[in-house]
């Protein structure tokens, strides 16, 4: 009977495994990115196509980067609380306007709000490709020296926002 | 009140699925004559009140009633009709309701045409598949209820999913669920048969045609899936490896090791284990791929909502069937005797290598398809598995199967000796080399390449040579058609499903080594060229579809100077759920397709254009035709209605049916 038992035992093995893969989420990738130098970037602003952004005007502050489109649905979701979270003023929010128009990126703001101290205007995605951005939205954390601490992938919830970047920020900003 | 009587319609079906379960099989070992009469009258119920509710749905869906939540979020008002129909089964409590649709559809044919068995092993069968459908039903009624209403309704519909839209999305799922859930008549035939401890070759025998229709449906089922993601998807690819399509494949190759271990135990008692242990894998690996599809363990392009509630139901009710069944296994299998002896040479070893070979093969499958899910679940990093660990693993594992396949049916039962077969064989051996031999000095091909039409090459040859030794012999002056048509169908559906096997491999090796794609930036005017036909953008314009506007490229294909096709491929946009979506204009042939997809536009009139140039592509889908076909034929061998006519003549009701002479005598 033992040997007849075996197709039993590996299909238990196997029901462990997919009971503990319930509790994971396949789609939470980690970023390469996290730990590393902050892309260097240069793009001219969405709003004045005569100014320019770069990494460098934010060193030596804890900041966000928010990618987003305004072809962007679930940016749409997420706008309303990133305005919100702006107004608290924790921390700048620099958003890069990926893959847009110039036209439709600005009317867009003006339509939901602007969250944004500056946007950077990537409409090529040669900026999105280095940041590694594979869906929009996305939102990187920076620290004072330059380095990705985190990153979401997808919309900010306000569960993302209380649980994950407020602590992260604090304690970013305190070191 | 439609939704409400659907809604109640399941929980009748579910009432008489637990009576066809417990009554029927608590009946057949008591001897109760009664209590397994139950399972037939339970069967026609469970499919009429069934039957029943999926009409209520598809109502809801053609009668545009937001009121219902699963018709909300997966149907519009701009929707054309035939898609509010497919929108059915466009999500996924839609899908659970097909599926048990599919089920009692099964159950019904199997009560109809099961006049000829014992009453006791009906009683089983039909009880073994009211379980499962006890488990999809509750699985349907507590954690997905495709009747669940939005109060208030919704204004109107989010739209059934852009990619569904479309005619192929119509007919897979269905075909598809045929298969997956035809599998669970041959997984009920051999429970039936390991509660009665008689695994033999009437067991064998009945389930072989309801394995082989099933299987027929899940070849076809997986074409459909293939073909539509060639055409719709946009990027001309025709199998990704991806977990879904692994979910539908794995089936597929245990179901088709099952097909022909059946054939050794029905012909030569011996494999019985095997074969059961096969028919519980199929299925269950059918019911795995419900659950990683609807659970959100892993992750593909087929994006159903997952919801973990649902995933923690599937895997317990997995468990019980999946473990009960080898459970029961275990506690059986030791006491079958082994069959009738063969030698190392003989027709059974040689299925017995392809079996191990298709199992293996599955094997890798599944673990590649899993490996992300262990490695996670160990907290080893995250990674994915993609097209090349699959083609590395799963492509030497197949070519020995392939060229065992081409010998086998040379190879007699029981006994064998290798010098005949090499006789048979040597003339269709070097017809192969040397056609490789031409394949290397006329085309500048690769070696995979000529290799590929060397295995395919054999296959058909062999498998030619095979029919006309089989017709040669034959008293002389016999006319072809009768030499043609006294050979049985089974014999025929062999053949001709093996040929099918051939003819897709032509189709893979040409289009893997010889198919062409370029992304070409164009604006109007331009042309590029691709397998020596020109492509040249003529004309670009905004079209309005109904739920949709679309930006459509206009193309003339010449060859030499002469017009070949117009083809027009679109962008479009669906407008409800602000989706894009690429409609690639494919222009089909015989001995290749011209697929031009539109990528993203630079501005207003230059456009990122792939063109690919794909040979032989169709010979795939041909291929997977042939072998369905050959599954068909087949299931309608004449053994099958025979001994049946033979028996309702005899008075029915013989509980273990002897092996009739006509089985054996026949290669």
């Amino acid at each position: 009977m033992k040997r007849f038992l075996w197709p039993l035992a590996a299909f238990i093995a196997l029901v462990v495994f997919l009971g503990v893969g319930l509790r994971l989420n396949p789609r939470e990738v980690p970023s390469p990115l996290i730990g590393k130098p902050v892309p260097a970037f240069q793009l001219t602003q969405l709003l004045d196509a005569d100014k320019t952004i770069s990494d460098r005007d934010m060193a030596g502050q804890v900041w966000l980067l928010n990618v987003w489109a305004s072809w962007c649905v679930s940016c749409r979701q997420e706008h309303p609380i990133l305005v919100e979270f702006a107004k608290a003023n924790v921390v700048p929010i620099i958003g890069l306007n990926y893959k847009d128009g110039r036209q439709d990126g600005a009317d867009w703001l003006a339509k939901f709000g602007n969250p944004y101290r500056v946007s950077a205007f990537d409409s090529a995605g040669r900026v999105g490709i280095d940041f590694g951005v594979y869906g929009v939205p996305e939102t990187f954390v920076i620290d004072k020296h330059g380095v990705i601490r985190y990153k979401q992938i997808g919309p900010i919830t306000p569960e993302v926002i209380t649980d994950k970047l407020l602590p992260l920020i604090k304690e970013l900003n305190r070191a | 009140m439609i939704p409400e009587i659907g809604n109640f319609a399941i929980m009748l079906a579910l009432c008489l699925a637990l009576v066809q379960s417990i009554l029927p099989i608590a009946g057949s070992f008591r001897g109760n004559q009664r209590w397994m009469a139950l399972a037939r009258p339970a069967a026609y119920g469970q499919f009429i009140f069934i039957t029943f509710a999926f009409v209520c749905l598809v109502y809801a869906f053609v009668s545009n009633d937001f009121s219902v939540a699963y018709v909300a979020s997966n149907s519009n008002s701009t929707l054309p009709v035939y898609y509010r129909v497919s929108g059915t089964w466009g999500g996924h409590e839609g899908s659970l309701l097909l599926w048990t649709q599919m089920l009692v559809l099964w159950t019904l044919a199997v009560a109809l045409f099961s006049r000829q068995l014992p009453q006791e092993t009906v009683a089983r069968v039909l009880g073994v598949m009211g379980l499962i459908s006890v488990g999809f039903l509750c699985f349907m009624l507590f954690t997905s209820d495709p009747f669940d209403r939005l109060l208030p309704a919704a204004a109107d519909g989010n739209d059934l999913n852009p990619l569904l839209q479309d005619f192929g999305m119509i007919v897979h799922p269905p075909l598809l669920y045929m298969g997956y859930v035809g599998f669970s008549v041959a997984f009920a035939f051999a429970i039936a048969a390991l509660m009665g401890g008689q695994l033999d070759a009437a067991w064998a025998r009945r389930s072989r045609p309801w394995t082989l229709v099933a299987w027929m449906f899940l070849t076809l089922g997986i074409f459909l899936g293939s073909f539509w993601a060639y055409y719709e998807l946009g990027w001309g690819g025709w199998w990704f490896w991806d977990a879904v399509e692994n979910a539908s494949f794995m089936p597929w190759l245990v179901g088709t090791a099952l097909i022909h271990s059946l054939a050794v135990t029905e012909k030569r008692g011996s494999f019985k284990n095997w074969t059961v242990l096969l028919a519980i894998m199929a299925f269950s690996l059918s019911l795995l791929g419900t659950f990683l599809v609807r659970s959100g363990v892993l992750t593909s392009v087929h994006a159903f909502a997952t919801d973990p509630r649902r995933g923690l139901f599937i895997l317990v009710f997995l468990t019980i069937v999946i473990g009960g069944s080898l459970l029961l296994f275990a506690w059986r299998a030791p006491k079958v005797g082994l069959g009738g002896r063969f030698s190392l040479f003989s027709r059974e070893s040689l299925l017995l290598a392809n079996n191990v070979l298709l199992v293996v093969a599955a094997g890798t499958v599944f673990l590649g398809t899993l490996y992300p899910l262990f490695l996670d679940a160990l907290d080893l990093g995250k990674i994915s598995v993609g097209p090349p660990y699959f083609e590395a693993v799963f492509v030497p594992l197949m070519i020995p199967a392939l060229l065992l396949m081409a010998i086998g049916p040379f190879v007699r039962w029981k006994e064998s000796k290798w010098q005949d077969v090499w006789r048979n064989l040597r003339w269709v051996g070097a017809a192969t080399l040397l056609l490789a031999l031409a394949a290397v000095v006329t085309l500048t091909a690769s070696p995979m390449l000529v290799f590929g039409l060397a295995v395919a090459a054999w296959i058909l040859l062999a498998t030619g040579w095979q029919l006309l030794q089989r017709l040669r012999h034959a008293p002389a002056g016999t006319s072809l058609l009768l030499r043609i048509s006294s050979l049985p169908r089974s014999y025929w559906g062999m053949l001709i499903a093996h040929a099918g096997i051939g003819v897709f491999v032509v189709g893979v090796t040409l289009v893997k080594g010889m198919e062409t794609a370029n992304d070409v930036r164009m604006q109007i005017g331009d042309t590029t060229s691709a397998g020596g036909y020109v492509f040249r953008f003529t004309d670009l314009k905004d079209i309005q579809g109904p739920n949709y506007t679309a930006t459509q490229a206009v193309f003339e294909v010449t060859r030499d100077g002469k017009t070949i096709a117009i083809m027009k491929p679109e962008k479009r946009l669906f407008t409800v759920q602000n989706m894009p979506m690429t409609e690639a204009a494919i222009d089909r042939g015989f001995t290749r397709d011209l697929y031009l997809a539109l990528g993203e536009p630079v501005n207003k009139t230059t456009w990122i254009v792939r063109v690919q140039h794909k040979p032989f592509v169709c010979w795939i889908w041909a291929g997977c035709l042939i072998i369905a076909f050959g599954g068909l034929m087949a299931a309608l061998d004449r053994r099958y209605r025979v001994s049946r006519r033979k028996r309702q003549e005899e008075g029915s009701a013989i509980p273990s049916d002897p092996l009739p002479n006509t089985a054996t005598a026949r290669g």
